[in-house]
């Protein structure tokens, strides 16, 4: 059976050759933070379950150092130039869109294959993993297509792969940083914290002052937290269940579906969604790292809006 | 109650505020928290790098790069600007309105992760936005360019969010479900999924709206 180990030792694999390139790039001054960083995170993508939790938290602590210290820099591999590309892009045409489309649409028919024809009956891929397997199996064929087709260097797509990590930097490792952060925060009680606090401040008498602190409560712990899933169970706990849903007689398919989408729009709103909000301005090469949750705000704001009217009109009629 | 623990988000809060090094602020935070909560320096550091660890599905969507890279050599973000140059009427309006359309029906059955930032924003959609932006307003200041890509960015992120739920084995509808029948509310995650569809309309609605309004400020089809 395919199962996660597989593709971590696939992205450790492409890490590892990161770091070695790495080292090797003299036009990098801060060569040896790279190769050091990269080849933390091939340490822990291909031996994270052997080296224990302690080691573990050591080879945490060092990729913070050195990213947080800014001892990696931007290299810069021998790619194409601007005039080089226009001419391959004339040369090449919208051909050139096929190699790209092979990972979506890998994935897309994979995972739809897998789950609605008899072959994924045997169960050869882990459980619920599909569509990251056949994500994997895109690069793979896009690589091989690429490399025979447009003939570059065999080295050059883990140049160029090397050239857009260097790009996004440190940012590329905060996303599993913050969520490990998380599970602290949830270890030091910061859940029933934020619970007793909120559920402390509902006025008696009316539905909507209730349905508001929940939805808004949802939307800022989102935003502490950097994702819903760790606001959801507190909200309801502290709000959803006994107030809304047992007291003014809620419908707990409204109050649920629509308190976790509230939960939501708060991810719009913080840095500390990384991944979807801090993670693209880098990739994105933009000067301001809050660019993209700036951009975000106006659709946030009304669309939490709008989830509490849905919570107030459709979920207690 | 304890309210200590709280000081792990105040350093957050403030660490984010100043702009210090989020690798920094994020891992102070994880170590002040955890010897708040009571915890060993041992301890401490073990929980962080064991929830590390468990986390390691995010780190593998950068396999990617390397192909989107080699296309890039190959003139792939010059071929997607080039591509909506020749498109008569392509406004960034309406190309990131079909790019949210599209982002939401496919999260919608089940198929969030065949699109993203790494994967489809940087080699595509930003390259066609910002092409689709110079037509209408000829060459773009550091500054317009940059509202190009965040609006980019965040056209993937709304689509993606109010599209998901609607998908009934996804991970949030698991854990809202599992959470509800702890109190005894057995709900069908279809149900569920089904709530998420007025939200869904409305993001679509109030997310064009917006996209129409900032293409405006960028003019009309000159070229």
């Amino acid at each position: 059976m395919i199962t996660l180990p597989w593709l971590y030792t696939l992205a450790g694999a492409m890490f590892a050759a990161f770091a070695i390139l790495s080292a090797f790039d003299r036009s990098n001054p801060k060569r040896i933070g790279n190769a050091i960083f990269w080849g933390l995170m091939a340490a822990s993508l291909l031996a994270g379950d052997r080296i224990g939790d302690f080691g573990n938290g050591l080879l945490v602590l060092a990729l913070a150092g050195i990213g947080g210290f800014n001892l990696i820099g931007r290299s810069h591999p021998s790619t194409t130039s601007d005039p080089e590309r226009e001419h391959w892009s004339a040369e090449l045409g919208n051909r050139l869109f096929l190699p790209a489309l092979i990972i979506p649409v890998t994935a897309l028919v994979g995972t739809l294959a897998y789950n609605y024809t008899p072959l994924g009956g045997a169960g050869w891929i882990e459980p619920k993993r599909e569509t990251y397997v056949f994500l994997a199996l895109g690069v793979l064929i896009a690589l091989a297509v690429i490399l025979t087709w447009l003939r570059p260097p065999v080295i050059a797509p883990l140049n160029e792969g090397r050239r857009l990590i260097d790009s996004i930097g440190w940012a590329a490792v905060l996303p599993q940083m913050l969520a490990a952060l998380g599970v602290l925060f949830a270890a030091a009680g910061i859940g029933e914290i934020i619970g007793n606090l909120t559920g402390s401040i509902i006025p008696e008498g009316h539905v909507l002052p209730a349905i508001l602190v929940f939805a808004i409560g949802m939307a800022l712990f989102t935003m502490i937290m950097g994702n819903a899933f760790a606001a959801f169970p507190v909200m309801a706990a502290a709000i959803g269940v006994p107030v809304l849903i047992e007291h003014y007689h809620g419908n707990p398919a409204v109050v649920g579906a629509v308190g976790m989408l509230a939960g939501f729009c708060g991810t719009l709103m913080t840095p500390m969604a990384a991944n979807f909000n801090l993670v693209p301005a880098a990739l994105l090469e933009m000067k301001d790292q809050y660019g993209v949750v700036k951009a975000q705000l106006a659709t946030a704001l009304p669309l939490l809006a709008l989830n509490i009217l849905i919570i107030w009109w459709a979920g207690f009629r | 109650m304890n309210y200590w623990p709280l000081i792990g988000i105040l350093l957050v809060v403030a660490g984010f505020a100043l702009r210090l090094n989020p690798m920094l602020v994020v891992t102070a935070s994880a170590l002040v928290t955890g010897l708040i909560a009571g915890m060993g320096p041992v301890e401490v550091v073990a929980t962080f790098g064991k929830a590390f660890n468990d986390n390691r599905i995010i780190a593998i969507v950068w396999i990617v790069l390397p192909v989107i890279g080699s296309l890039e050599r190959f003139g792939l973000q010059q071929r997607a600007a080039s591509l909506i140059r020749s498109l008569k009427g392509a406004t960034v309006g309406k190309l990131l309105i079909l790019y949210l359309l599209y982002r939401q029906l496919t999260a919608a059955i089940g198929l969030h992760s065949t699109a993203g930032h790494p994967q489809t924003v940087r080699p595509l959609v930003a390259p066609m936005a910002l092409a689709a932006a110079e037509k209408q307003h000829g060459d773009l200041t550091e500054d317009e360019a940059e509202k190009v890509k965040a609006m980019s960015a965040a056209t993937d992120n709304v689509g993606l969010f109010f599209g998901e739920d609607i998908f009934f084995a996804i991970g949030s509808i698991v854990l809202i479900q599992q959470t509800l029948a702890t109190y005894g509310y057995d709900l069908a995650p279809l149900q569920l999924a089904l709530w998420a569809i007025p939200s869904a309309i409305g993001a679509f609605v109030i997310h064009s709206l917006r996209l129409r309004a900032f293409s405006a400020t960028l003019g009309k089809v000159t070229k």
